[in-house]
């Protein structure tokens, strides 16, 4: 496992915030999701080594969490709402519009590797709904038209690359 | 009879223009005074205040706050954990979302006054994974407030000392549950852990006596500590003191976050004065008091029977406009307060769409432990989804009804009664749309119709 010495140096300073080593589960499983983009095979061995476990134990949480991923995605993230207050506001037709601006439907990675578009279940905003989170982002009352400028920047973006 | 004032307490400075979420604009309104004059307390004074003032979790069960600290085993010899529950999953609610982005000083004071007044020198801020820029916040938030020495070794020079950390869930709903927060905070799968131990004041994290408390509760927690916990029992009414932050969404004008006293205001002032009524054009439907898993409301059904106010026995007779927006009005109907989160549907809804979607969420949610909640989530999820995406057929409502009649009750934690409600009061108050929707699916929709399921 290859991580960057400011993820280990995170990952040691993690540690230490738990009486116990297994706490930091969670933690390190974020770190190295945030520098390599899932959580692969060797990951699973590497965490449960450093925490003194078995890789069951990690193989266990990495499974049950929805958010750690044991694939790579597209370069960037596209998270519908899909629960009710969103799909009263028309979650549903903004899913499908980013389906087709990248041409890919859900769960999969779009053709050109860009993105992947997914639904996922409540972020918390459904005051603004419907919402949509590009990465880290929250986009809020996402319409038609806001979907559209989302997806035009995001292809704006990945050509400058 | 026109909604009463807002009050806003806990949101007093959430949209307001100026005010930012860095330590030097919290200290410029006063931030951390009482935190000051709280630690020259003793710690048992806090404790009394908290439960002179009748605050009530404001998660979803509605426990009292000074009861739960009550329960902590102090005797034990081990360390006293506190966790701020800000897993904020439950559907229809978006409370703490503001709370922790605009005002995170708020939160973490009224944190460190909680931890001082139950001897807590560590505590966590369990943060679902889907803020993450929530908890970059709240973490430079509390590296100010530690350069400050509001946090970290001999606060303010008292000798007391305690450690905040942010621990980041990853997308479960279940970690909401106190004991599979827990779970999830020690490196596992969060499993809801069995009862008994009922509480985990007694047997908690690592085995300790644990407080998990709410994000909203424990910003209450730093006003009673200002104010005193009569002043803030006189908030409200009684057996529902302070404020109450409802959050509505879905089919209204203006949804938002409203802070109103607790029991001043009604469902229809709220609905139609504070959220500008119904879309344009249309009517509302049913509404979901308390976050998705209360059971619904159908507006034109009314509630009567008889209810305590003070020491008399009085006769009530509701419709879903007049009922007062509180704990205990809301059980007494057979729903409940929750978590403050209000869902909206107007008559564009098809009830057995709304449910499929009711429905998937559960299924995707439970933890897997209890085989009730497993697989009958799973089949009220496959069912409702049949009846919309499928054949539906006039018998689907009684099947479904077998299904959930068969969770409550028969589970680990609270999430079996939670995936069932809706089901259960869905084909009790609509009962006729479930066995019509096989007729009701053919007729053409509306094309500006959003889809649910």
């Amino acid at each position: 496992m290859n991580l960057k010495p400011e993820t280990l140096i995170k990952i040691d300073e993690v540690i230490t915030h738990y009486p116990e080593k297994r706490s930091a589960m969670m933690p390190l499983l974020h770190l190295i999701q945030e520098e390599v983009g899932y959580i692969p095979e060797e990951a699973i061995t590497w965490v449960a080594e450093k925490l003194g476990l078995q890789p069951i134990n990690v193989y266990e949480v990495v499974t049950f969490y929805p958010m750690f991923r044991r694939q790579p995605i597209g370069r960037r993230h596209i998270k519908v709402c899909r629960t009710l207050s969103c799909a009263l506001r028309g979650g549903y037709q903004i899913c499908e519009k980013f389906e087709q601006e990248f041409n890919t439907h859900r769960g999969a990675v779009s053709p050109d590797g860009e993105v992947t578009v997914e639904f996922v279940e409540c972020l918390a905003s459904c005051g603004t709904a419907p919402v949509v989170m590009v990465d880290d982002d929250l986009h809020e009352q996402v319409d038609g038209a806001k979907a559209q400028q989302i997806a035009d920047r995001i292809k704006a973006e990945a050509r400058q690359r | 009879m026109p909604a009463p004032e807002q009050r806003r307490i806990i949101f007093k400075h959430i949209d307001e223009s100026g005010y930012s979420n860095d330590l030097a604009c919290y200290l410029k309104h006063g931030g951390y005074e009482v935190l000051k004059q709280a630690v020259t307390r003793p710690p048992q004074a806090l404790i009394d205040e908290v439960k002179r003032s009748g605050l009530r979790g404001r998660g979803g069960a509605g426990f009292p706050c000074g009861v739960k600290w009550g329960l902590v085993d102090r005797r034990s010899g081990k360390p006293i954990y506190l966790i701020v529950n800000a897993d904020e999953s439950e559907p229809g609610t978006f409370k703490d979302r503001y709370l922790i982005h605009q005002d995170p000083h708020q939160l973490i004071e009224g944190t460190m006054i909680s931890c001082f007044a139950n001897n807590v020198t560590q505590a966590y801020i369990y943060i679902r994974g889907e803020f993450p820029h929530g908890a970059r916040i709240l973490g430079k938030a509390i590296a100010e407030a530690r350069a400050a020495n509001f946090v970290g070794p001999n606060i303010l020079g008292t000798g007391y000392s305690c450690e905040i950390h942010i621990h980041r869930g990853a997308g479960a709903y279940i970690c909401g549950e106190e004991t599979g927060l827990i779970e999830s905070l020690e490196g596992k799968r969060a499993y809801p852990r069995i009862k008994p131990p009922y509480f985990p004041a007694v047997l908690g994290l690592y085995q300790c006596p644990t407080i998990v408390n709410n994000v909203e509760t424990l910003c209450h927690v730093k006003h009673i500590a200002e104010i005193g916990g009569e002043a803030f029992a006189r908030i409200g009414t009684a057996n529902n003191t302070g404020t109450r932050i409802f959050c509505v969404s879905g089919h209204v004008q203006r949804p938002g976050c409203y802070e109103f006293p607790t029991g001043t205001i009604t469902m229809g002032q709220l609905l139609n004065e504070v959220c500008g009524g119904p879309l344009p054009g249309r009517k509302f439907k049913a509404v979901i008091p308390g976050g998705s898993s209360a059971k619904v409301l159908r507006f034109g059904e009314r509630f009567k029977g008889r209810r305590k106010v003070g020491a008399d026995l009085v006769d009530f007779d509701w419709g879903v406009e007049d009922l007062p927006m509180d704990f205990d009005s809301l059980a007494l109907i057979g729903t409940m307060g929750g978590s403050g989160g209000v869902i909206v549907m107007d008559d564009s809804v098809n009830m057995v769409e709304a449910l499929a979607n009711i429905n998937a969420f559960y299924a995707h949610e439970s933890c897997g432990q209890c085989t009730p909640c497993r697989e009958g989530s799973l089949w009220m999820k496959k069912l409702t989804t049949r009846m919309v995406h499928g054949p539906a057929r006039a018998e689907d409502a009684a099947l479904l009804k077998d299904v959930a009649d068969q969770i409550p009750g028969r589970t680990i934690c609270a999430f079996g009664e939670a995936c069932a409600w809706p089901t259960q009061s869905f084909l009790a108050k609509f009962g006729d749309e479930f066995k019509n929707h096989h007729e009701t699916k053919q007729v053409p929709k509306p094309t500006a119709t959003a889809a649910l399921v």
